[in-house]
């Protein structure tokens, strides 16, 4: 008996010595990872184990052959099954359940809405508490987050066997390091079928709706120009920030109270409640600096405020500000550039 | 439809939206003394839908019960909730102590199952600890579809209910049919202020308080807080007096 313990402990020993790996579930547009999905890749490589990515659906297999060049990517598990087309957490999650059972101690998603969706029903299955929005890597279990729409940051060590986290784009840059030429073939990553999993849950993909827009995508964008409450209406909005967006190659962002009064589509919203964003050049236009939408924009790397009210607080945190009548401001700076 | 619905909506008691929270000494937390706490502003979204579904479905809802995890002053957010509608409440009592999602979400569903619950309407995210965990936890605990960040919840006759959901870039729109677990996002509703008289009346309404042991729930700490620090403070920045300046400070800063 006692015998038959020890063989038990020093196997389950062996085991968890052996697999040490992270999956990283990876989100594709067509045969192209995700912004967020490059950033992920960063992220799992700071965890520091062999990095084994997950694609599903029906360009999985399309996106494995540039995701296996990437640098630390060991292995690429794709599964192309038309169920995984939208990637319903219902469907979603059982997948990762299956392979999280045996192999792995770090699971990796970007906190994008497929990964805020899929990440908390896969920990639930597993009984596992799951960290959301992780802006740093300290170690395997140690991780970054920040709480109170920003207003803390918050550094937790997770006990669970398996740590999983979503990853916040904006904190960590795009992979761009592929394998080496020189390296031997077999390390080329071995793309491998697996078996899709059912589900009882009777959720049905209907239709989607995305935004038809020429511009760069808010959340990757190097430059972003944001417009606020001051900016009237759809038509003011419009005439004021595209010409100076379309000047500087810039993403269009917006504050909640744009969004709310119908100037813009709510997919361009920054903030706590909508998207994070870090880019080289933030623009906020007519926008006062409520917590919620710092929450969103502060970590870009430099800040401009152009405002009529020299109290607003996004001069708090603005290197450069401007106060004055946006109606003339922003049309002489777009002429200037 | 047979089965008649059902919801439950669970509601969190956060310090206020508008303010902005102080590190406590320790560094472990966020100061509690003399701070003005709401209800979680998503919630407050959750229970309107809720209230306003009672109405839309006359016949087809049977009645909204609130839940609330939290310390005994969570009783407010209770009350509040039950004055905008909200038939009967329970408060898990689980003192000062902070719960996380896994543990609120094993606590949900013993509650989802008591109450023969077949919707759960609730918050996208707590604005205290920004998980957005919670509704995803519980619909796969209980093995529900679920549809987060709702912008537009229909329920037909069959009692499908089609949800359109805010995504990057986008609305989706999935359908499912009951039991479901929905999470609010801002553009639902407006949720409306609470009258007077309302909240006086809600005072004689149902509002049942236990223990999380009382439901056979364990409440266990998976995470452990290292630190707690205010984030790093931005330089100070400069105030120009023309476009021609901004333009030059932007070149000095290498952002154009």
């Amino acid at each position: 008996m006692f015998a038959f313990k020890r063989t038990a402990v020093q196997l389950a020993k062996a085991k968890l010595h052996r697999y040490t790996h992270t999956l990283a579930l990876l989100e594709t547009n067509g045969a192209k990872l995700t912004p967020g999905s490059l950033s992920t890749i960063t992220a799992a490589k700071a965890i520091n184990k062999p990095i084994t990515a997950l694609l599903v659906g029906p360009d999985a297999k399309e996106a494995a052959s540039e995701v296996a060049t990437f640098a630390g990517i060991d292995k690429v598990l794709i599964q192309s099954d038309e169920r995984y087309a939208h990637y319903l957490p219902e469907q979603v999650s059982p997948l990762v359940v299956s392979l999280l059972k045996d192999e792995y101690t770090s699971f990796v998603v970007p906190a994008s809405s497929v990964g805020k969706g899929v990440l908390p029903r896969a920990a639930a299955l597993l009984d596992f508490q799951p960290l959301s929005d992780v802006t740093k890597v300290i170690d395997s279990a140690t991780f970054v987050r920040p709480t109170y729409a920003g207003n803390a940051i918050l550094t937790v060590k997770s006990t669970d066997p398996i740590v999983m986290t979503s990853i916040r784009s904006s904190a960590f840059p795009p992979a761009e390091e592929k394998r080496s030429d020189a390296a031997p073939v077999e390390e080329i990553a071995p793309v491998e079928e697996i078996a899709p999993v059912d589900t009882d849950c009777k959720t049905v993909w209907v239709r989607e709706e995305l935004m038809k827009s020429d511009k760069p995508d808010l959340a990757s964008a190097k430059i972003v120009v944001s417009g606020g409450r001051a900016l009237k209406d759809k038509t003011t909005f419009e005439k004021l920030l595209n010409p100076l967006a379309e000047k500087l190659g810039a993403a269009i962002g917006a504050s909640r109270a744009a969004v709310d009064a119908g100037y813009c589509d709510n997919s361009l919203q920054v903030g706590q409640t909508g998207k994070i964003i870090a880019p080289d050049l933030y623009i906020g236009i007519g926008i006062s600096g409520a917590i919620q939408h710092l929450a969103g924009m502060k970590d870009s790397r430099v800040i401009v405020a152009i405002n009529k009210d020299e109290e607003a607080p996004i001069f708090k945190v603005a290197d450069v500000g401007i106060v004055g009548d946006i109606y003339e401001i922003v049309p002489e700076l777009t002429e200037k550039l | 439809m047979s089965t008649k619905i059902k919801i439950l909506v669970p509601v969190k008691r956060v310090i206020d939206a508008a303010l902005k929270p102080r590190i406590n000494k320790a560094k472990n937390g966020v100061e509690t003394v003399g701070v003005k706490y709401s209800i979680n502003p998503f919630d407050d979204i959750a229970v309107e839908e809720a209230c306003k579904m009672k109405k839309t479905y006359k016949g087809m809802v049977e009645a909204v019960h609130a839940v609330s995890i939290g310390p005994s002053k969570a009783q407010e957010t209770l009350r509040t909730a039950l004055a905008k509608g909200v038939d009967t409440s329970t408060l898990v009592d689980v003192g000062d102590e902070e719960v996380e999602p896994l543990v609120v979400s094993k606590i949900l569903k013993e509650l989802v199952e008591r109450e023969g619950s077949n919707l759960v309407v609730l918050g996208k995210q707590a604005i205290d600890d920004d998980s957005n965990q919670v509704g995803q936890m519980l619909a796969g605990l209980l093995g529900w579809s679920q549809a987060t960040n709702a912008a537009k919840i229909s329920i037909g006759k069959d009692g499908v209910v089609e949800v359109e959901r805010e995504i990057d870039g986008g609305i989706e729109v999935v359908k499912a049919p009951l039991p479901m677990v929905i999470s609010t996002d801002l553009r639902l509703n407006e949720p409306k202020f609470v009258t007077l008289p309302k909240m006086m009346k809600a005072k004689k309404k149902p509002l049942e308080i236990i223990k999380a042991d009382d439901l056979k729930v364990e409440i266990k700490k998976r995470l452990e807080t290292i630190s707690l620090e205010e984030p790093a403070p931005r330089k100070a920045g400069v105030i120009v007096k023309d476009v021609d300046e901004l333009i030059s400070k932007l070149k000095d800063l290498k952002a154009i």
